[in-house]
C-alpha cells in the first residue's frame, strides 16, 4: 500500500509527488519491520536470560519470592532505639537480658579520643571509607590531568603518545578492581591502602577519558597566540588549555567523588577495611538494627556527598546535565 | 617563549589593568588549594600509617606473584631412606598422573640430579649429600647426620637461608629447593599456562597437536560411548585445572546481570521519568517524591541490594540482576527525566493543537526527540554495569567475580586469576566498542 491509496486527493497529484510519496511509506514500513525485528530479537533475549538467569541462581525465583519479604521482615529490629544504639555504641538493655552475643554489644568497638570521648565505630568507618574516597579522587585527579594532555587529539606532542597514553587509560578503566585490591591486599596486607590503590587506579582512567574530551573541546585560538609567541608545549598547556578545563576537570572529579564514595564502600566489603567489610558482615549474619544503622549512615553520608559536591559543581561551572559513569 | 621588556609591559598594564592586577583570591587561590591538598596528603599518610604499611609489605610478593600469573611449576621431592631415594610428585602435578620429565636424571651411581635451569642450577641428590650449583658454584650439602649441614668453610651465599632443620635455596625465578635430611624438595618454574586445554585426566593429555587433530578426525573411538570429537569437547570444557566451562559460565552470567538488570532498569524508569519531568507533569509534588525516590535507589548503593538479595534469593545471577536492576532504575530514571526536560517543547504544542489525545501527544510530540537520547544511555549503563558487575558477584551476587575472589583467596591461582581478567577485558573491550558503533550511528555523530 502506498501513501496515495490512503489519501485520496494524492491520486490526482503530479507523478514526482507520488514517487516521494511511495519512497517514504516504503521507508517507514522498512523501519517498522526493523524495529518489529529488533523487538523481537530483545524479547528473545530477555526470556532466555530470565531463564538462564533462574537456573545459575541458588534458590529460584518464584520459590524464594515470599521469603524476600521473610527478610524484610529480619530487619525490623525488635525495638527501634536499638539502630540508633546500633549508631552511636550505646549498650542495648536487648543483649542483656536473653539474645546477647555479638548482636547487640555495640559498645564493643568504640574508639576512644580521650578520657570519655569516643567516636563511635561506625562513624569511624565511614571516615575511613570516605578518606579512601577523597585520598584516591585526589591521586586519580593529580595523575588524570597530564594524562589527558598527552591522550587529547589536539594537545597531544606526538600521535604514538597519544595512542599509548589512550590504550594505557582504557585498561585501567576496565580492569577489574577487586584484582588490583586483591593482589595489593596480598603485598600489603589487607586494609583501606589496597582499596585506595585500587579505587585510583580506576580513576585516573575514568577520570583521565572524561577530561581528554574536555580538552578536545577547548578553544584552540588562545594556543594559536602561545605558539606565535614560541611556548613550549608545558607553557601551551599552562596558559592556553589549563584555564579552559580546569572548571570542567574540578566538576568531573567532584562528580567521580560521589562515585568513589561507593566504589571505596564496595571494596570495603571484598577485604579493603571502611564501612563496605562490617555492612557485609552485619548482613551476612543476620543483625537487623545494626544493618539498619550502617545503611541509614552510608544513606546520610552518600547524599551529603552528592548535595555537595552538587552546589560545588553548580558554582563551577554552572547548570550542567552531567552523565553518571562508572 | 619570548619575554616581554618593561616599557611594553607598562603599555599592556594600562590597557588590561584587570590582567596584572588581581583580587587576593585570583592570586592566592590556586595556591591556597594545593597547599590545602598538600596538608589533607600529610594527614592521609598519617591517618592510613603510610610509612608503618609500606615498611610491612612484601614488595618481594609483587615479582612472585606476577610471575605466576604467567607461569607454573613442578615440585618433585626426594626422599631418602636407607640406601634408596624415592621420588614423589605432588598429587595433581601439571605432569599428569606419569611424570617422567627429562631435567630429572638417574646417574650410574644411584645418584639423581635435576637441571633447575639448564645446566648452570642444578641440585643433584646423593644418599649423603645435596650438591648444589649454581650463580658459578658448586656447594655441597651434608643431609646424613641430624641437622642439614654446608661442606666447607666458606661464607653462606646471600641466596641460601639455614634454618633449624632445613636449607632453603633461592635459585631466582628458576625456581628453589628445600633440603633437608631425609627430603629435599624442588620446584621448577616454567613459563606458559599449563594444561591450559587439557587436564591430565584427559586422554588427549600431553599429546601433540598433530597427533589429537589426527584422533579427532579420524582416530578410533578412546570412549565407546561417545565420538573423540564429544570427548575433546568435553575434556577441554570440564577441564579440572582450568575449569574452562565454569569460568565462561559465569562470564555469561555477569553479561546476563548487567544486560537482565539494565533492561529491566529502563523499563521501570522509562514511565517514571514522564511523572519525574517537570515540564510532562505539571504536579511538583509527585516531580519531587519521583526524583528523591530515585536518588534513594542510586545512594544505597549496588552493593547493598545485592548483599540484600543474594540473603533473599540465595548466592546467583538473579540477586546480581536485581540488584543492578534497582540501582539503574535510579540512575536511568534520572538520566530520562533530564532527557525529558531537555526537550523542545514547540513538537508537543503542535500535536496538542490537533486535539489529539495525551497519549498521542507523547508518542508523535516527545518521543522522536527522546528515543535517540534514552537507548544511547542505556546502551552505556549496559557497557558500565558490565563494567561494574564483576564487583557485585565477589559479595556473593553470582557471575565471574566470585570466582575471581575465590581465586585470589586461596592465593595459589594466580594464573587462574589472570586468565579470568584476560577474558573480562576481552569482553569488556568488545561491549565498549559495541555500544560506542551503536550509539554513534544512533546519534548521527561519529565518535573518534
Amino acid at each position: 500500500m502506498t501513501i496515495a491509496d490512503t489519501h485520496p486527493n494524492m491520486q490526482s497529484a503530479p507523478q514526482s509527488a507520488k514517487e516521494i510519496g511511495d519512497a517514504w511509506s516504503k521507508m517507514v514500513a522498512k523501519r517498522r519491520l526493523y524495529t518489529g525485528i529488533g523487538l523481537v530479537i530483545l524479547l528473545i533475549a530477555f526470556v532466555s536470560s530470565v531463564r538462564f538467569a533462574d537456573e545459575n541462581n541458588a534458590g529460584h525465583f518464584f520459590d524464594r519470592l515470599p521469603h524476600l519479604f521473610d527478610f524484610l521482615s529480619w530487619l525490623i529490629p525488635k525495638d527501634w532505639a536499638d539502630v540508633y544504639r546500633a549508631l552511636f555504641d550505646l549498650p542495648s538493655p536487648n543483649g542483656a537480658n536473653g539474645a546477647g552475643g555479638e548482636e547487640f554489644n555495640f559498645p564493643l568497638g568504640r574508639v576512644y579520643v580521650w578520657d570519655d570521648f569516643y567516636i563511635p565505630e561506625y562513624f569511624e568507618l565511614m571516615i575511613i571509607t570516605i578518606n579512601v574516597a577523597l585520598v584516591s579522587t585526589i591521586i586519580g585527579f593529580v595523575f588524570a590531568v597530564p594524562l589527558s594532555f598527552f591522550a587529547a587529539r589536539n594537545m597531544s606532542p606526538s600521535n604514538p603518545i597519544r595512542l599509548v597514553t589512550k590504550r594505557i587509560m582504557e585498561l585501567l578503566r576496565a580492569f577489574p578492581e577487586i584484582v588490583i585490591a586483591g593482589l595489593f591486599s596480598a603485598i600489603l596486607s589487607i586494609g583501606p591502602i589496597a582499596a585506595i590503590i585500587a579505587v585510583g587506579l580506576h580513576t585516573i582512567g575514568a577520570l583521565g577519558k572524561l577530561f581528554y574530551e574536555v580538552v578536545e573541546n577547548i578553544d584552540m585560538k588562545p594556543d594559536e597566540g602561545m605558539r606565535a609567541v614560541g611556548a613550549s608545549w608545558s607553557e601551551r598547556v599552562r596558559f592556553a588549555a589549563l584555564p579552559q578545563v580546569l572548571p570542567n576537570f574540578m566538576s568531573y572529579a567532584l562528580l567521580r567523588l560521589e562515585i568513589n564514595v561507593r566504589a571505596s564502600t564496595i571494596i570495603g566489603a571484598v577485604g579493603g577495611g571502611g564501612i563496605g567489610e562490617e555492612l557485609k558482615l552485619a548482613i551476612s549474619r543476620g543483625f537487623g538494627a545494626k544493618t539498619l544503622a550502617l545503611v541509614l549512615l552510608l544513606f546520610l553520608t552518600i547524599i551529603a556527598v552528592d548535595q555537595f559536591s552538587a552546589w560545588l559543581r553548580r558554582r563551577l561551572v554552572g547548570e550542567h546535565a552531567f552523565l553518571l559513569q562508572h | 617563549m619570548s619575554v616581554i621588556d618593561a616599557g611594553r609591559m607598562q603599555e599592556i598594564e594600562a590597557r588590561y589593568p584587570e590582567v596584572l592586577h588581581r583580587s587576593f583570591r585570583q592570586r592566592f587561590g590556586a595556591l591556597m588549594i594545593f597547599i590545602g591538598v598538600i596538608l589533607y596528603g600529610i594527614y592521609a599518610v598519617w591517618f592510613f600509617d603510610l610509612p608503618k604499611v609500606i615498611s610491612e609489605a612484601h614488595w618481594e610478593r609483587v615479582g612472585i606473584y606476577l610471575s605466576e600469573w604467567v607461569s607454573y611449576d613442578v615440585q618433585p621431592e626426594f626422599r631418602i631412606s636407607g640406601d634408596k631415594i624415592s621420588i614423589k610428585y605432588p598429587r595433581f602435578s601439571p605432569l599428569g598422573d606419569n611424570p617422567n620429565p627429562d631435567w630429572v636424571k638417574t646417574n650410574p651411581d644411584g645418584s639423581m640430579t635435576v637441571s633447575v635451569s639448564g645446566t648452570s642450577r642444578t641440585v643433584t641428590v646423593t644418599k649423603t649429600q645435596a650438591i648444589v650449583t649454581a650463580h658459578g658454584i658448586t656447594i655441597p650439602i651434608d643431609i646424613a647426620g641430624d641437622v642439614p649441614k654446608i661442606v666447607g668453610s666458606e661464607p653462606v651465599p646471600s641466596w641460601m637461608t639455614v634454618y633449624d632443620d632445613n636449607i632453603v635455596v633461592n635459585l631466582g625465578f628458576a625456581g628453589d629447593a628445600s633440603i633437608s635430611t631425609d627430603r629435599v624438595k624442588i620446584r621448577k618454574r616454567f613459563i606458559g599456562w599449563a594444561n591450559f586445554v587439557f587436564d591430565t585426566h584427559s586422554p588427549f593429555f600431553d599429546k601433540p597437536a598433530s597427533e589429537v587433530i589426527s584422533l579427532i578426525v579420524s582416530g578410533p573411538r578412546l570412549d565407546p560411548a561417545q565420538s573423540n570429537l564429544s570427548l575433546a569437547f568435553d575434556n577441554i570444557w570440564n577441564n579440572g585445572a582450568w575449569q574452562h566451562g565454569d569460568v565462561w559460565t559465569k562470564l555469561f552470567q555477569t553479561i546476563v546481570m548487567a544486560f537482565l538488570g539494565t533492561l529491566l532498569g529502563s523499563l521501570a524508569a522509562f514511565p517514571l521519568a514522564f511523572l519525574a519531568a517537570r515540564n510532562i507533569t505539571p504536579s511538583r509534588l509527585v516531580n519531587q517524591i519521583l526524583k528523591r525516590f530515585f536518588d534513594f535507589l542510586r545512594s544505597v548503593d549496588m552493593l547493598i541490594w545485592a548483599l540484600f538479595l543474594t540473603r533473599a534469593f540465595g548466592p546467583g545471577p538473579l540477586a546480581g540482576s536485581g540488584a543492578i536492576f534497582l540501582t539503574e532504575t535510579g540512575t536511568l530514571g534520572k538520566l530520562y527525566s533530564e532527557g525529558l526536560e531537555n526537550i523542545d517543547n514547540k513538537p508537543r504544542e503542535g500535536v496538542k493543537s490537533t486535539g489529539s489525545p495525551t497519549v498521542l501527544v507523547h508518542r508523535y510530540g516527545i518521543m522522536p526527540q527522546i528515543v535517540p537520547v534514552i537507548v544511547s544511555q542505556t546502551l552505556y549503563q549496559w557497557e558500565s554495569n558490565v563494567r561494574g558487575a564483576t564487583i557485585i558477584g565477589a559479595v556473593g551476587a553470582g557471575g565471574i567475580g566470585l570466582k575471581l575472589w575465590e581465586a585470589m583467596r586461596t592465593n595459589s591461582n594466580w594464573e587462574n586469576v589472570a586468565y579470568m581478567v584476560l577474558l573480562i577485558l576481552i569482553v569488556v573491550f568488545l561491549f565498549d566498542a559495541a555500544s560506542n558503533a551503536l550509539r554513534s550511528r544512533l546519534m548521527g555523530t561519529r565518535v573518534k
